[in-house]
């Protein structure tokens, strides 16, 4: 259970971290190198990312990377095969994120049984609400796979406790409005905020949008159980390279 | 659970966490002025002085004769102020916005004309306006562009995807979950997330409210068969729900581009290429491969070039409410020349569609009976591509000069 899993390792760290690929991007074969570096370096958990040509919640630089992974042929029939490749080779666990259609054009109910065969442990689908997620969330559950909610800044109290009744794993706190890959100010009203998500959920929270560095990572220590890089790791490889993700991690921890 | 605007199995509201409250709090505003008998009767008094509404209904006698069948009537949606439907969505949400006490608005456009209703709005109310348009679209509809700037509109080519009008909508909504607070993101067609179809479809409505008591007041009967281009929808909509309750056949006529085999086309209803899916928050048909990836989509008419459709019409069609039918780029523009030579009108390119089906069809009914075209907008934004359409070498010599006299 990624629940428990996430609670163990939390003995012995502060905070986890958690990175973001998308899969096929720059290829499939730097994805599986990232993987490895990322995985080496200390990466307690990873999203891998399904790319869709709409990929309406996330900002410039992860847009680019869904748009351009699809151009190369990246395709769900090859990312299922490299993300039971990775979930084979690495001890961590691994989670899809996407969006509603993919999973929905596939079958809800057997895009998680595939999930279940190739040992994802859950997934983030930003634009699939509890409310519209009926047959998503019985078929997770069926086979004891985590959908991860979203808790964000604009969100009442109310709806904190609403999502939270469907939360399984782990909740996604969003460290601020906006798309993906843009600044945060890690500020008191960011603490102040997650000491509301803290009293909602008994499940251990991750922070992301905006996570850039070693201070921002620190300052989530006591705070929230995970911190998720996403746009940054990618910003690194367009940068210097794949071969200086491992690097990039090691200067988080 | 609360309505969240279903219509059959399409609709929906796949919103991302951080937009939920704005959506709660623009569907509690709208059940409002639903209820406010009010707001409805300043919206047409609104109308009435500043878009010249009502639009008139216009006989077409000349290509009544040439086509010696069904008598056609024209709703001349072109001649609302900045020329076409769209600003009946857009000063009715205007309104909306103001009681709303937001002070900014954002919204996608396709042809422009949704884009410049939205600017001629925002300096209407004094609101900030931004404005998103796929680079692809900008090249195509220059003038539109122009005039958006004029009204004193930020315009935003949108450089990714296919460069369109889902890759403008998907702009939109990235600045949307960073400045809902202040901003309302005034979406131009029947789509997207509840309570938009409904509300689009709302404003939209005057347009078939006012086309039934025209038509019985000119025929004493009520039309045939209604026609209307479909791109998102909300002219289609706008006229279809005048003649809901009545047995009036409705057609919404889809971009057939180069031919529905061709693969080049954005028809979701009347082609086999589309399936139902989930994408820009809302279930619907859309053009889309097997992994649910969108397709590329193509049309001669900008407005229509949309992967796509309202949620309403795909329940329709799949009730048989409605019946969805295509025209080509090649048949649109014929449409086009033959009404501007026999009516001395100029519909746009988009509107034109909805002419070219019913040009086909007319024929075929009796002289008794009556149809209705929606003439969507006027066609002279499109002065580029129907010059280019029809080859005209006197237009292309002006161009040549004029860029001449620029470089000179």
């Amino acid at each position: 259970m990624l629940e428990s899993y996430i609670k163990e390792r939390r003995k012995s760290r502060d905070i986890l971290l958690m990175t973001h690929i998308v899969m096929g991007y720059p290829s499939f074969e730097d994805s599986f190198e990232i993987v490895r570096q990322m995985v080496e370096a200390g990466v307690d958990l990873m999203e891998l990312q399904i790319p869709f040509s709409e990929p309406m919640a996330d900002g410039p630089v992860i847009l680019k990377a869904n748009q351009k992974a699809l151009e190369k042929g990246s395709s769900l029939t090859k990312c299922f095969d490299f993300a039971q490749r990775v979930a084979k080779e690495f001890p961590i666990p691994f989670l899809f994120m996407s969006y509603a259609n993919i999973p929905f054009k596939y079958g809800m109910e057997k895009f998680s049984d595939k999930m279940a065969k190739i040992n994802i442990k859950g997934a983030i689908i930003p634009d699939l609400p509890p409310e519209e997620g009926e047959d998503y969330i019985r078929a997770m559950n069926k086979n004891s796979l985590s959908p991860i909610y979203i808790f964000s800044p604009e969100t009442s109290d109310e709806r904190l406790l609403y999502l939270s009744s469907f939360a399984s794993g782990f909740v996604y706190c969003l460290a601020r409005k906006g798309v993906t890959g843009k600044k945060t100010a890690f500020s008191n009203d960011l603490a102040v905020y997650l000491s509301k998500c803290q009293k909602a959920t008994n499940l251990p929270l991750a922070v992301g949008f905006g996570v850039k560095d070693k201070a921002d990572v620190d300052y989530l220590k006591g705070k929230a159980d995970i911190a998720v890089i996403g746009s940054r790791t990618i910003r690194i490889v367009e940068e210097k390279g794949v071969a200086a993700t491992g690097d990039f991690i090691k200067s988080l921890v | 659970m609360k309505n969240r605007g279903y219509y059959g199995d399409y609709g929906g509201a796949f919103l991302p966490e951080i937009l939920v409250a704005t959506f709660d709090e623009l569907e509690k505003e709208f059940e409002r002025i639903k209820k406010d008998p009010s707001f409805w009767k300043d919206y047409e008094t609104l109308m009435s002085s500043y878009s010249g509404r009502p639009t008139p209904l216009t006989f077409a006698g000349n290509l009544t004769q040439k086509f010696g069948g069904a008598k056609i009537y024209i709703k001349r949606e072109d001649l609302n102020h900045t020329g076409a439907h769209k600003a009946n969505n857009v000063m009715g949400q205007g309104m909306l916005v103001k009681q709303m006490g937001k002070k900014r608005v954002i919204a996608e456009t396709g042809a422009g004309q949704h884009g410049v209703a939205t600017a001629t709005m925002a300096a209407k109310f004094g609101f900030d306006c931004t404005i998103y348009m796929g680079e692809v679209d900008v090249l195509r509809q220059r003038p539109n562009v122009f005039w958006m700037e004029q009204l004193g509109a930020k315009v935003v080519p949108v450089k990714d995807g296919t460069r369109i009008l889902k890759d403008a909508i998907n702009e939109a909504f990235r600045d949307w979950v960073t400045n809902m607070d202040t901003t309302h993101y005034v979406l131009g067609t029947a789509c997207g997330p509840h309570p938009f179809p409904e509300m689009v479809s709302y404003f939209q409505s005057i347009i078939g409210k006012e086309a039934r008591k025209q038509i019985l007041d000119a025929e004493g009967r009520l039309p045939k068969r209604v026609y209307a281009c479909v791109g998102g929808g909300s002219n289609a909509m706008g006229l279809f729900s005048g003649f809901f309750n009545d047995p009036v056949e409705l057609i919404g006529v889809e971009a057939g581009g180069k031919g529905l085999n061709s693969g080049r086309h954005a028809s979701r209803l009347c082609s086999n290429d589309a399936s139902a899916g989930i994408a820009q928050g809302y279930k619907t048909y859309f053009l889309q491969d097997d992994d649910g990836q969108m397709k590329e989509t193509h049309s001669i008419s900008a407005g229509l070039d949309y992967v796509g459709v309202s949620p309403i019409l795909s329940h329709m069609h799949d009730t048989g409410k409605a019946r969805f039918e295509s025209a080509t780029d090649t048949e649109v523009i014929k449409a086009l020349q033959l009404t501007m030579q026999k009516e001395g009108i100029i519909p746009a390119l988009e509107s034109s569609h909805a002419f070219a089906r019913a040009f086909k069809e007319a024929p075929c009914l009796s002289k008794e009976e009556a149809i209705i075209i929606n003439q969507s907008g006027r066609g002279d934004k499109d002065i580029f591509t129907i010059a280019d359409a029809v080859d005209d070498p006197e237009w292309k010599e002006f161009i040549i000069e004029k860029a001449n006299e620029y470089n000179a």
